[in-house]
């Protein structure tokens, strides 16, 4: 079995080919960089239409396969930007019907924690997924993967990201910011905006750039502090999320999970609540083919299929609407 | 007699005899993931407020521990022991009816909280303990006072994400009970209850209708 994976909910266009037995064949990334600003929806969606085709045979070239031998197109239904999720799924829906393979819609949250599960060996772990998109702590229960935390507004990627663009540091944000933490050693009060086992990054964004904008503070103490709010409250709410589903692993993925600090939290986290710590590898940390060619045999081999017809994309697409046959 | 009774996210419980009484001593530990400057100044003002408002929503009428003692400076205080189970625990061993009942009264209960200024910050069924005929609403330290409607919206959210992510199998029931029980205590119930349908929709990838 092998499986072409297409990623396209936000900057990266992804195409990743994947083995029946995990083996990741292939997974080149051709990253859309906004000449300024963030990401602009309908521009990042032509640097993919214009990229695809490159970028598919790129794969095939890398996996030693030929098209022919695909046996499924999946590809990340939802959720993500309208305008790139869609020109992800045409090129999915055109390979699969050319092909005559079946096509596999693939939750991009989903595919976060299955790729993760996959590349660490971790069974049954609480998940802290944390990107530029996204933020949510979730665990499998009966069937689909819960979510007992998540942001109430922006994603602590978005908050890194927004934040660095403001103080010229370079995109994405959580590795310069990281290096100048480093040198960093006053810790600015900053809100810390914990609700239960929810999170709020919007008034820590405003507040950090309000005190950018006094001139007041060396940058490398606001990137310092900045971090150690931010990570912090994820801290928190992961051991919250821990302590209450009583989870045996604990595992980061995501975009951000290549950040250092925040991996020592979560390790001290787990250590303390008698739990495995698991991290993504870099490679499969930001969004990427692999892991929804990875997410797509699992589905198919428990009978999903997205017939064209149904195949439209869905932006808002939470993971606890997933069905997870493969984990019950 | 000192026994460690249950290790939280947050605090450590030791059941204790505390001059005569059987009291919970709950210390705030450190958190060696937090930076010590942001972890002080957390442990201590949660310490405070905990033991502040756990005394206005006893005033108000609604359940809560007595409070023998609070040091802030170390984070610990020591309150009565609530001798029951979590309703956490409890959800799925009780029948339709009684399970209609009890979030009926929880649902009142959170009302009184939220007419009397209390933003309990933390209102899950593990924070709600059935001992005897008594609900007793405890671990009041994310709480704050506030009369906000988004403050209430929040609160209301969190209750009814407990009830989706770990009472699925009766979200509706559970969800419509506590509403009743909410709307005979808190003469603004529907602005709240509104505001927690606009905050869960404003989370992450909601289907907006």
């Amino acid at each position: 079995m092998i499986a072409l994976g297409v990623e396209s909910t936000a900057d990266n266009l992804g195409i990743g080919v994947v083995a029946g037995d995990g083996r990741v064949l292939a997974n080149v990334l051709d990253v859309h960089v906004p000449a300024e600003g963030g990401i602009h929806p309908r521009e990042a969606a032509r640097h993919h239409s214009e990229c695809m085709g490159g970028a598919v045979r790129r794969a095939l070239d890398e996996a030693g396969v030929n098209a022919k031998e695909l046996d499924i197109i999946a590809f990340a239904q939802g959720p993500g930007l309208g305008p790139c999720l869609r020109t992800g799924a045409t090129s999915a829906r055109a390979l699969a019907c050319y092909l005559g393979r079946p096509l596999v819609g693939v939750n991009h949250c989903v595919a976060h924690v299955e790729v993760g599960r996959m590349a660490t060996g971790a069974e049954d772990p609480l998940t802290l997924y944390v990107s530029g998109g996204n933020t949510i702590v979730s665990g499998y229960e009966s069937g689909r993967y819960r979510i007992f935390g998540e942001t109430l507004d922006i994603a602590v990627g978005n908050c890194l990201d927004t934040f660095a663009r403001a103080a010229g540091l370079e995109y994405p944000g959580g590795p310069d910011i990281e290096r100048w933490a480093a040198r960093g050693e006053k810790l600015i009060s900053l809100p810390y905006t914990v609700k239960g086992m929810d999170l709020s990054y919007s008034g820590l964004l405003t507040a950090v750039t309000a005190e950018l904008q006094t001139g007041r503070h060396r940058v490398e103490d606001l990137c310092f502090s900045l971090q150690e709010t931010a990570y912090a409250m994820l801290g928190e709410i992961t051991e919250r999320a821990l302590a209450h589903t009583g989870k045996p692993e604990l595992l980061l993925t995501g975009g951000v999970a290549a950040n250092k600090r925040l991996g020592s939290i979560v390790r001290s986290i787990a250590e303390e609540h008698g739990a495995k710590p698991y991290v993504v590898p870099i490679r499969l940390a930001a969004d990427n083919g692999a892991m929804i060619a990875w997410t797509g045999i699992l589905a198919y081999n428990s009978g999903i299929r997205t017939p064209v017809e149904s195949s439209h994309v869905n932006p808002n697409w939470r993971m606890d609407q997933v069905e997870i046959p493969w984990r019950s | 007699m000192e026994k460690l009774i249950a290790r939280g996210a947050e605090a450590d419980l030791i059941l204790t005899d505390w001059n005569g009484l059987r009291a919970l001593v709950k210390t705030r530990k450190p958190k060696r993931y937090r930076h010590p400057e942001l972890d002080r100044q957390l442990r201590r003002s949660r310490t405070r407020a905990e033991a502040d408002i756990i005394h206005r929503a006893k005033e108000a009428g609604v359940p809560t521990p007595l409070i023998y003692q609070v040091d802030p400076e170390n984070a610990v205080i020591v309150m009565e022991y609530i001798d029951g189970v979590k309703v956490r625990d409890l959800v799925d061993k009780l029948g339709d009816e009684e399970r209609t009942t009890l979030f009926h009264r929880i649902g009142g209960y959170a009302g009184t909280l939220h007419r009397a200024g209390v933003i309990h910050g933390d209102l899950t069924t593990s924070n709600i303990i059935k001992s005897g005929d008594r609900i007793v609403f405890i671990d009041f330290g994310l709480s704050e006072v506030s009369n906000e409607v988004e403050k209430r919206g929040v609160d209301l959210n969190l209750m009814n994400r407990m009830l989706t992510s770990t009472h699925y199998r009766h979200q509706e029931q559970l969800l419509e009970a506590f509403k009743v029980g909410y709307r005979e205590t808190n003469p603004e119930a529907e602005e709240a209850l509104q505001r927690m349908e606009e905050v869960a929709r404003r989370g992450r990838y909601i289907e907006k209708n």
